[in-house]
């Protein structure tokens, strides 16, 4: 694995599969009595957040405390930190504290970037999320419920997502979440999907290692999950889609829809959801929603990858990179 | 978990047991540990990845034909507890498997092939403590080679190998490695 | 003022010959010419071209003197072979006034260095709202005879038609920075592939092209001249060749660096890329570069735009656009254009001095290396190759995108009117 984790395009199968297994093997400490480790003691992270984004923090949060790490929560927004240099010097006041990670969300694509290669710091940079770019934690733990679910909790162990058709739906313009999720999947053997009206699709999404449809009633029966990604209400006013009801009568998933699916897919969602806009209130609810187990598969994966990249004295070694 | 590798046929490595001595000296722990138990009914077996629990699982049958009870075996895996973390790159984790009932109340058996420096078992005793509260904890090793590290002795040892730091001990069994035996070798020049 | 000698230089890349010039002018120019008491500079091989003319150029003064001063700015023109600039009017305040184009005019002759012609902005405050005082700035000191709202788009289709029509008064010219505001809200870079990949909100060509088709058709319908300012898409070269097919008076320009610089750069997310119009494809690479060379793009201009450190160090949506030009334009154009065989140096002059001297009416800049013309000469060596630092630029500031990357050529004089302003690539 590299020094940081920014994009999920920068982890190879066996890197994805490391942190899969090891999220696994995480994911028993929640059943224990006591759901510690004292792997990252002594070692300081900061969650460097210059967006809200609780769900996001709260998860990454359990993951470093859980690991016995030393927690440092920053907010930066509605502070006056909010233009370029302030980054740059938020970063090196950090360093200076002796920070060992930093797990930035930022609104801006390609700030984690800047932070882990502009030379401001030496600490390993996590990105939690940039501007319309990157969420890599998020499709780690979207692929590692797929393989729970599509392969088997035990059985998926080792082993990848091959062959397994997912769909994504919604706006994939504006969605960090789909970009990482069609790199991580296509590098997992799995079959992507973009489901969406043509303007909330990317010019240049041709090039992606996916399939493009803007009918959703004909990917459904192949499709072994579902994601549904958040359309938020204020896109209408820019004319991505002429209203919420026209959306949701073409993309959205309601319980007609979801009996399409074969029986054993299921149906995804990044959160926060939007019900009554990409998702009724009867999927959501249903048993084969995972939007609960992804919160909770969230705090593994993050654990996985705090320890494959701070764990020892550099990050994990794979298969791959050893030649 | 303390064993050194030696490249596999390395050509000085020499067996100090067979398949036959292994199958016995698990016999004679299996029957120490009925004795020192009192029949070993509140025993819980726990390997220590990757041989401790192929171990554990071979000492749990022979405890299985004695007792003619089930006896629980697990997994602990001590990765996220080693003091060594920071000086090597993370390791993949091994499985932590705890039988049903848990382990409060119960006699624990930690299982190992080797005990060298002692570092793995008291990793393994921390583990344990975030896991619950057992009666008592005894140790069983196939090997002991000396070099302790740390006061901590095994209550079950399958054979002592008095060793020089200059040598290695492998381990290896037929589930991971096609064949039982243990090899004594020189180390690696580095 | 005494005699200067130019001995063995290739005049416009030809055979090598002397250039004599006495006092503001040249005097001779042939084989074995020798003066007494003259000084002589040893050419040696090296091109002689005529002083290069920037229509395109951000001074920063007055307002922004923490990127760049008239002072500044002229000294990196004449680093870089240029005896005449324009001057941008996107200052604080504006140029927009006869005030303004006169303090950065009058600034201009102190500083020595190369002649300065501001640029008028062609609305109050480059609000595209209400046209500026245009006939007072041509006829205050500063003669101004180019507008541009350049940084903005005049993108309001009544107001460009009554500019255009409206400096034929005078034979003014108006420069348009071409980019369809609403199709550009929240634009980072080029819209394709890599801004897909990136995450980065896209810039399309056709943002640019629409503008361009538009004034054109304009320019046509009211008779008047119009010029585009960095034209950076394949698209846009296809209309400017239409147009000029047509008969319509349109003038266009390209930057350097987008005759070098491509998109695939911003994957680094390092803003030094950062840029308007940004860094397009490969394939709009190749069109600007055809295009100039058939001449269907007129002239290079750098759209040279100093920043602070500081608006280039943070992440790519905080920072600014632009970047510096007048010390590496020349040699991008020998690595693009010369080197490539689709120019030679003739054409070069023909691009960078002679043509933007015509659109720009910079009266006695962009003339012929021959005997009873000015003497705003510039020598380059385009022998020499050598890696680009920003630490040894006259610009106040260092946002190149070239640092450390190996360029050909070196400009090592400039003669403004005959006073040597760089020699053997030091100012004067």
């Amino acid at each position: 694995m590299q020094r940081h984790l920014i994009s999920a395009a920068d982890l190879t199968r066996d890197d994805a599969v490391l942190i899969l297994d090891t999220a696994e093997e995480m994911a028993r400490v929640a059943d224990r009595p006591i759901k510690k480790l004292p792997t990252l003691r002594g070692r300081t992270v900061v969650n460097l957040f210059f967006e809200d984004s609780t769900r996001t923090r709260i998860s990454f949060e359990a993951a470093e405390k859980r690991l016995s790490a030393d927690v440092i929560n920053f907010t930066a927004k509605g502070s006056s930190v909010s233009k370029g240099e302030s980054l740059k010097d938020t970063a090196q006041t950090l360093e200076a504290m002796g920070v060992d990670a930093v797990v930035i969300r930022h609104g801006a694509s390609g700030a984690p970037y800047r932070l882990a290669t502009s030379g401001w710091i030496d600490a390993h940079v996590i990105n939690a999320g940039d501007g319309t770019h990157q969420h890599p934690t998020q499709a780690l733990l979207d692929a590692f419920t797929m393989r729970r679910r599509l392969v088997g909790r035990d059985s998926g162990i080792g082993k990848d997502l091959d062959g397994r058709r997912i769909t994504l739906v919604g706006d994939v313009l504006h969605s960090r979440v789909a970009r990482s999720n069609v790199d991580l999947l296509h590098t997992l053997g799995a079959h992507v999907t973009l489901v969406a009206p043509p303007t909330l699709l990317p010019v240049g999404v041709e090039t992606w290692p996916c399939e493009v449809s803007y009918d959703l009633d004909s990917t459904l029966p192949k499709s072994d999950a579902v994601m549904m990604l958040r359309v938020q209400r204020e896109r209408m006013n820019a004319a991505f889609f002429p209203t919420e009801r026209e959306y949701s009568r073409r993309y959205g998933l309601d319980g007609d829809r979801m009996a399409k699916m074969p029986e054993h897919a299921i149906v995804m969602h990044p959160g926060p959801m939007v019900r009554g806009m990409e998702i009724t209130a009867e999927v959501a609810d249903s048993d084969r929603c995972t939007v609960v187990e992804q919160v909770t598969n969230g705090v593994s994966i993050r654990m996985a990858v705090l320890y494959l990249l701070l764990g020892g004295n550099e990050p994990a070694q794979t298969r791959t990179e050893e030649k | 978990m303390d064993t050194q590798d030696t490249q596999p046929g390395s050509p000085d490595a020499r067996p100090v047991l067979e398949g036959p001595d292994i199958a016995r000296v698990l016999t004679r722990i299996a029957h120490e540990i009925v004795e020192r138990a009192k029949g070993a009914d509140d025993v819980v077996l726990l390997g220590i990845p990757t041989r401790g629990v192929f171990l554990a699982r071979r000492l749990a049958a022979k405890l299985e034909q004695i007792t003619e009870r089930k006896v629980p075996c697990g997994s602990l895996d001590i990765t996220m507890y080693r003091d060594d973390l920071r000086m090597h790159p993370p390791r993949a984790l091994a499985r932590t498997e705890i039988p049903g009932d848990g382990i409060d109340g119960r006699l624990v058996v930690l299982v190992d092939d080797v005990l060298f420096s002692g570092r793995t078992i008291r990793a393994a005793l921390d583990a344990l403590n975030d896991i619950g509260r057992p009666r008592a904890v005894q140790l069983a090793v196939l090997v002991d080679r000396g070099h302790r590290e740390l006061p901590i002795r095994a209550d079950y040892v399958g054979k002592n190998l008095p060793t020089s730091l200059r040598e290695t001990v492998k381990v290896q069994l037929a589930e991971e490695d096609g064949r039982d035996t243990v090899l004594l070798g020189a180390k690696a020049d580095q | 003022m005494s005699k200067i000698l130019i001995r063995g230089a290739k005049v416009l890349g030809g055979e090598p010959q002397d250039v004599l010039i006495d006092g503001e002018t040249i005097e001779a120019v042939g084989t074995g010419l020798s003066a007494e008491g003259a000084e002589v500079v040893e050419a040696g091989g090296k091109v002689l071209l005529p002083g290069l003319v920037d229509l395109h150029t951000h001074l920063r003064e007055p307002g922004r003197e923490d990127s760049e001063t008239v002072l500044t700015g002229t000294r990196a023109a004449a680093s870089g072979g240029y005896t005449t600039v324009f001057a941008m009017a996107n200052t604080f305040p504006v140029a927009d006034t006869a005030g303004v184009v006169e303090q950065v005019w009058r600034l201009g002759k102190e500083s020595g260095y190369c002649d300065v012609r501001p640029i008028g902005a062609v609305t109050v405050g480059l609000e595209g709202a209400k046209l500026a005082e245009l006939g007072a700035m041509h006829e205050s000191a500063a003669g101004v005879t180019v507008f541009s709202d350049d940084g903005k788009c005049v993108h309001d289709a009544v107001i460009m038609r009554r500019a255009l029509e409206y400096v034929k008064a005078f034979d003014g010219v108006v420069a348009q920075h071409a980019q369809e505001p609403r199709l550009t809200e929240g634009a980072q870079m080029n819209e394709g592939v890599v801004s897909a990949e990136l995450g980065l909100g896209g810039w399309p060509a056709v943002a640019e092209e629409s503008v361009i088709a538009r004034d054109v058709l304009l320019a046509e319908h009211v008779g008047s001249r119009v010029h585009i300012c960095h034209l950076s898409t394949a698209g846009s070269v296809e209309i400017v060749r239409w147009a000029k097919s047509r008969g319509i008076r349109v003038t266009a320009e390209v930057t350097p660096h987008h005759l070098l610089l491509t998109d695939e750069l911003v994957r680094s997310y390092n803003p030094v890329y950062k840029v308007n119009p940004p860094l397009r494809t490969e394939r709009d690479v190749h069109a600007l570069r055809e295009a100039l060379a058939d001449g269907t793009i007129d002239i290079v201009a750098t759209d040279h735009a100093p920043h602070p450190h500081e608006d280039k160090d943070c992440e790519w949506a905080a920072a600014a656009m632009g970047m510096v030009g007048l010390e590496t334009a020349l040699s991008v154009v020998q690595e693009t254009m010369v080197d490539t065989g689709l120019l030679d140096w003739a054409g070069v002059a023909d691009r960078m001095s002679v043509k933007p001297a015509q659109i720009g009416q910079a009266a006695g800049q962009g003339r012929p290396v021959s005997a009873g013309e000015p003497a705003n000469l510039t020598l380059v060596d385009t022998e020499y190759r050598g890696r680009v630092d920003p630490a040894g630029f006259a610009s106040r500031s260092r946002n190149t995108p070239y640092e450390g990357r190996e360029l050909p050529g070196r400009v090592t004089h400039t003669w403004l009117r005959g006073k040597a302003t760089l020699v053997d690539g030091k100012l004067t």
